[in-house]
């Protein structure tokens, strides 16, 4: 990107406004679906979907569990019935096929508020602030879980904005846009990208889900790549992009193997050299659309 | 070079050792936090009854995870989910028996409904759910006990003439009529709050309250003479001290005035 310039006008120039937005136009569409399904029953009394993101079931014989929220009961030291444990097991199973985080980035209620609080933060060029370390979540993680096994209690469903906001959505808000409205604030303000990149619980155990997963984002054209940095400046968790774009040189893979990516697939919209895409995990293709690759398969045997 | 390398080492072990304890610390206040917020949870309101099958609020808390299904099937508007702001903890299901009671289906939907087991999938008679525990916390309003035949509560209770019964007694203001005293037996309410719903008075004088609430315990080693001697078919001691009777009393004598002299 060109001093001045707004990540992603290089791709909209080289690839047209839509294909520069479609998985985000994608994953927006995703997050509405989800949201809409469980509002059909309440809304047209269509119940497709009845319960919420910590449990459902879906036409009357398929149950969804959070694991997270599962594993916190168990601490407790409640033993679940069979339904829950059943769809806690779908549920991980998915996410492990297709990136533990794409929970965040696709289903998560309070993303498309952190990812608002992040836009307007740099419209408004606000700097500076708070700093975790980006493995703060997981010793936030422990925490919730060590509070449940002391109180007895799912300590962390009193706090929690993502259940807390979905439930809102679904059942009935109260004060929960309280609770939205402070993790917007907290990212515009006091944090960038404080919650869902350095503190949230949530995403820690969706990431370690997805520590094995199979879908994962490719930087398999990453010969191609022109140093714009757009994609550093869109990716919600940057730190994962360096060892697959970077590390051609290293012999490192071109998957973003980082559990804490989110596959959420800006970064394939905004570049304008088609650098990155979705693959599996176990797949190292490399290519290059101009010709400047060098030839993985060689230099691999090398 | 060794040294310098071993700087170096010590540097980021520094480094390391800071960074957790920082990481430690401010986790631990915001843990503390919560865990001081789980504990204040745990105080469920009396108003505030839980589903039936829902046990101990302490467990109950450890196994319910805010999904909300058995709000979704039951069939009347009883369930809530509790709204971040009330008083019972977020997200957790109850209901208000003076603003709808539960009506006691007998399938049970709720706790079939219920992914975790937090309402217990054992109780398959409602009967014996024990939401809560009805009581009659005023006798000076009570139409009853005022002497009128009121009877709502009696009516009303789906398990009638066991777990509430109407006990004759004599009006003690006119001397002359009948008092039917509304009496819960604990071990046949089930807490479904219709009697508190229907309760004729602007403010209910029979309300539900959650079992540890309404019911006292006798001490472990109390022993009912006339049950024990129920069940062994004759007195435990025989001949028991017979205490002497009372002379009768003079006029005006009592607690106050020993002897009923003026």
């Amino acid at each position: 990107m060109k001093p001045g310039q707004r990540p992603g006008q290089e791709a909209i120039a080289a690839k047209g406004r839509f294909a520069a937005f479609k998985w985000l136009i994608l994953r927006r569409a995703v997050q509405a679906a989800v949201l809409g399904l469980f509002l059909l029953g309440p809304l047209a009394g269509l119940w497709l979907v009845k319960g919420n993101l910590a449990s459902s079931l879906t036409l009357d014989i398929l149950p969804l569990t959070d694991p997270y929220v599962l594993v916190q009961t168990l601490v407790t030291g409640h033993l679940p019935e069979t339904a829950a444990v059943l769809g806690a097991v779908i549920v991980a199973l998915f996410y492990v096929l297709v990136g533990g985080r794409a929970y965040c980035a696709w289903v998560c209620p309070v993303n498309p508020v952190t990812d608002a609080a992040h836009w307007l933060r740099d419209r408004l060029g606000l700097k500076g602030g708070m700093q975790f370390r980006r493995g703060t979540r997981y010793w936030v993680l422990a925490m919730t879980l060590v509070v449940a096994a002391l109180t007895g209690t799912v300590a962390w469903e009193l706090a929690n904005p993502v259940s807390m906001v979905f439930r809102g959505l679904v059942f009935g808000m109260g004060f929960a846009w309280a609770v939205l409205a402070a993790v917007f604030l907290f990212d515009l303000f006091v944090s960038r990208r404080g919650w869902c990149g350095h503190l949230c619980p949530v995403g820690a155990f969706y990431g370690l889900l997805g520590a094995v997963s199979l879908l994962r984002v490719s930087a398999r054209r990453r010969a191609d790549c022109n140093d714009c940095m757009d994609c550093y400046a869109v990716c919600p968790e940057p730190q994962v992009i360096n060892p697959a774009l970077k590390g051609a040189d290293q012999g490192a893979s071109p998957v973003i193997l980082s559990a804490q990516c989110t596959n959420c697939g800006r970064c394939i919209d905004v570049c304008s050299k088609d650098v990155f895409t979705f693959a599996a995990r176990p797949d190292r293709r490399e290519d290059s659309k101009t010709g400047a690759a060098r030839d993985s398969s060689l230099r691999d045997a090398a | 070079m060794t040294t310098e390398r071993a700087k170096k080492t010590a540097r980021s072990r520094r480094q390391f050792l800071a960074d957790t304890a920082k990481a430690a610390c401010g986790v631990g206040v915001f843990g503390l936090v919560l865990g001081l917020a789980a504990r204040q949870a745990q105080s469920l309101p009396p108003v505030a009854l839980r589903p039936p099958g829902a046990g101990a609020e302490a467990d109950f808390l450890g196994a319910c995870i805010r999904c909300g299904l058995c709000v979704r099937d039951c069939p009347y508007p009883t369930l809530r989910l509790s709204n971040l702001g009330e008083d019972v903890a977020v997200g957790t299901p109850y209901f208000v028996a003076r603003e709808y009671p539960c009506e006691m289906c007998d399938d049970i939907p709720c706790v079939a409904a219920c992914p975790t087991g937090a309402l217990d999938p054992k109780l398959t008679n409602i009967d014996n759910a024990r939401m809560g525990l009805a009581v009659l916390v005023d006798e000076e309003t009570c139409l009853n006990f005022l002497g009128l035949r009121c009877d709502v509560c009696y009516r009303v209770c789906p398990v009638i003439d066991k777990a509430i019964t109407l006990e004759r007694s004599g009006n003690q203001r006119t001397h002359k009529h009948a008092m039917f005293i509304p009496t819960v037996h604990s071990e046949h309410c089930t807490g479904c709050g219709k009697c508190e719903r229907s309760c004729v008075l602007d403010k209910a004088a029979i309300r539900v309250f959650p079992v540890a609430l309404a019911k006292g315990q006798l001490g472990a080693h109390y022993r009912l003479g006339w049950k024990e001697k129920e069940r062994e078919g004759h007195e435990l001691v025989p001949g028991i001290i017979d205490l002497p009777d009372r002379l009768p009393q003079m006029p005006g004598a009592g607690l106050g005035n020993p002897g009923g002299k003026p």
